[in-house]
């Protein structure tokens, strides 16, 4: 079935660029200063002029939502890019070499994947100080047993096909082989993995940045800004319920694509 | 055989790695206990009184041995032994992961088969639409909007309240429910569509044709002959949630203020509080481990054809 068919990945689609979109365009302009207190406006319900209102300090909370989804997409961008780089390197050389490493390397990523990911996530806060470029790594490391297990078996049966017997024959070394024969053929394996692993890095950040391990103030993330608006749900429900929209966005527009590439979504 | 040596094993990895973990850590845990009475003389003292300077897998041992006989040893910042600071909070995570567990089963068990059996009904279409939006929704944000539609505006309950299963048991069960069915929807919305599809899948095999052609009606198919081979997924997958499910007990916790373990975790980490932050990671890793032990051994009863050695 063509991809355009496929109304998951439509939707899916749509809504990530939608979200995207809104991203690039608040990196360059917001309706107002995400930050700017007007203390003549504080706790405004939504109007045209402030169409998701305002929080306690009379910031803005459309401006706010847009910084503070821009800012958990940076962090999902960077842990997936971590997870991916570290699983394509580890899952490549043991699918393709195997052996008794091979087998170590698996066991050990299976005792992690084991585990509750917000769990290890806490303890690695717990190691370092809570902040960004912790919460970065923390989620990164994180993702790297599930990359390495798609990447690894996929490379595992692609070695043996026949165009990696000619690459051979013509005198490729295995790297070259690996990285520049194999690799692009286990793309459209990968991609599903690649959108599932936003979905979740999403979910964790905000998870993590919701319990106060995650990002710390004065950085922006939507995590916080639920944490913050919470205690003000009697008098401002809509600035909850705003930034749980934006996070439930981003997460269904990945969660859609990745079911419309055929991965599935509760891996 | 194997399996319970693999689990051993695990186990005593898990711990190891939870101690050592907290060993690696800059910075000494006298500085903090001192603090203002700090000099290298009494830090050294105190260490020797801690038993720090020793090897660190002798004071492994001594840990994993205590541990295991319910001594935790003593937590920093509340001046009494981990197990008084733990004590009552076990109950609430251990109650309210099992009770979003055995949600999700109440849920999407039933849901799944309808849905199956009445496939491409009302009911299954407004299914098939919503259900990666109820996956995308992340327990927290349920558990404030249920603060916010049942406790705020309904007055179902008071939000931030709690009552210890000592005072009144169903006061107890009352105030865990809408945390446990924040944890417990998002993956029954999964559970139900891996329960539909793996009906579905299975109503494509020979035997199914053959049991139509003996007369069934699809329901007499599906409870006659498919639910048992459809099901075997599902409950290695179900087995598997609760994993998730206590990890999504943590941050549920914090969201309705109820005093358990992962609260106690999540101050015990922003205090650097690490004898009670480690306790409480082996206790919850060794559990999920255990659970995942028993799923492969369900699976292996219901199903003798899988062999798992």
């Amino acid at each position: 079935m063509k991809l355009r068919h496929n109304k998951n990945f439509v939707w899916g689609a749509a809504i990530t660029a939608f979200m995207v979109a809104v991203i690039l365009v608040g990196m360059i302009w917001t309706p107002y200063d995400p930050n700017a207190m007007d203390g003549g406006a504080k706790m405004l319900s939504p109007r045209l002029t402030h169409l998701l209102g305002t929080d306690n300090f009379g910031r803005d909370i459309l401006s706010r939502v847009i910084e503070g989804a821009g800012a958990t997409f940076l962090i999902a961008a960077a842990t997936v890019a971590i997870g991916l780089t570290a699983g394509l390197i580890i899952g490549g050389l043991t699918g393709y070499y195997g052996g008794w490493l091979d087998e170590v390397i698996m066991r050990l990523n299976d005792a992690v994947a084991a585990f509750p990911s917000i769990l290890l996530a806490l303890v690695l806060i717990a190691l370092m100080e809570p902040g960004k470029s912790s919460i970065i790594l923390a989620l990164g490391l994180l993702f790297v047993p599930s990359f390495a297990r798609v990447v690894r078996a996929e490379v595992a049966r692609q070695k043996s096909q026949d165009y990696v017997a000619s690459a051979r024959l013509m005198g490729a070394g295995d790297l070259r082989v690996l990285f520049a024969h194999i690799l692009p053929n286990i793309v459209p394996v990968l991609l599903p993995s690649v959108a599932i692993g936003f979905n979740n890095a999403v979910l964790a950040e905000a998870s993590m940045s919701y319990l106060g391990v995650g990002v710390q103030p004065p950085d922006a993330s939507l995590g916080r800004m639920l944490n913050e608006a919470q205690g003000y749900l009697l008098t401002a429900p809509w600035y909850a319920l705003s930034v749980g929209v934006a996070i439930i966005l981003l997460i269904l527009g990945f969660g859609l694509i990745s079911e419309g590439l055929g991965g599935r979504s509760d891996a | 055989m194997k399996k319970t040596g693999v689990l051993l094993v695990t186990l005593l990895l898990i711990s190891l790695l939870a101690f050592l973990a907290f060993q690696i850590i800059p910075g000494d845990p006298t500085t903090k206990l001192l603090g203002n009475e700090y000099t290298p003389e009494r830090a050294e003292a105190l260490r020797h009184e801690m038993g720090l300077d020793r090897n660190v897998f002798v004071r492994y041992w001594d840990w994993l041995t205590g541990f295991v006989t319910g001594d935790m040893g003593a937590s920093y910042s509340y001046g009494m032994s981990v197990e008084a600071v733990m004590e009552g909070k076990g109950i609430v995570t251990a109650a309210l992961s099992l009770m979003a567990w055995l949600l999700v089963i109440a849920i999407s068990i039933p849901l799944g088969i309808t849905l199956a059996r009445w496939q491409g009904g009302r009911l299954d279409r407004v299914f098939v639409a919503m259900n990666q939006v109820f996956m995308a929704i992340p327990p927290f944000f349920l558990g404030i909007l249920f603060t916010y539609i049942f406790g705020l505006v309904l007055k179902l309950f008071v939000p931030g309240g709690f009552i210890r299963p000592e005072q009144s048991l169903w006061g107890f069960f009352g105030y865990l429910v809408f945390p446990a069915l924040a944890i417990a929807i998002p993956k029954a919305a999964m559970v139900t569509k891996l329960l539909r599809s793996s009906i579905l899948g299975q109503m494509q095999e020979n035997y199914v044709r053959t049991a139509y052609s003996r007369g069934n009606s699809r329901w007499g198919v599906i409870r006659g002959h498919v639910l048992r081979n459809a099901i075997l997924p599902v409950v290695t997958f179900v087995a598997m949630t609760l994993a998730d499910i206590v990890a999504g007990s943590i941050v549920v916790e914090q969201v309705f203020a109820l005093p358990g373990l992962g609260r106690l975790l999540l101050a015990s980490i922003g205090n650097r509080d690490y004898p009670v932050v480690q306790c409480i990671v082996v206790i919850i890793a060794a559990v999920v481990v255990f659970m995942n032990y028993l799923a492969d051994i369900v699976t292996q009863y219901i199903d003798p054809r899988i062999r798992l050695g």
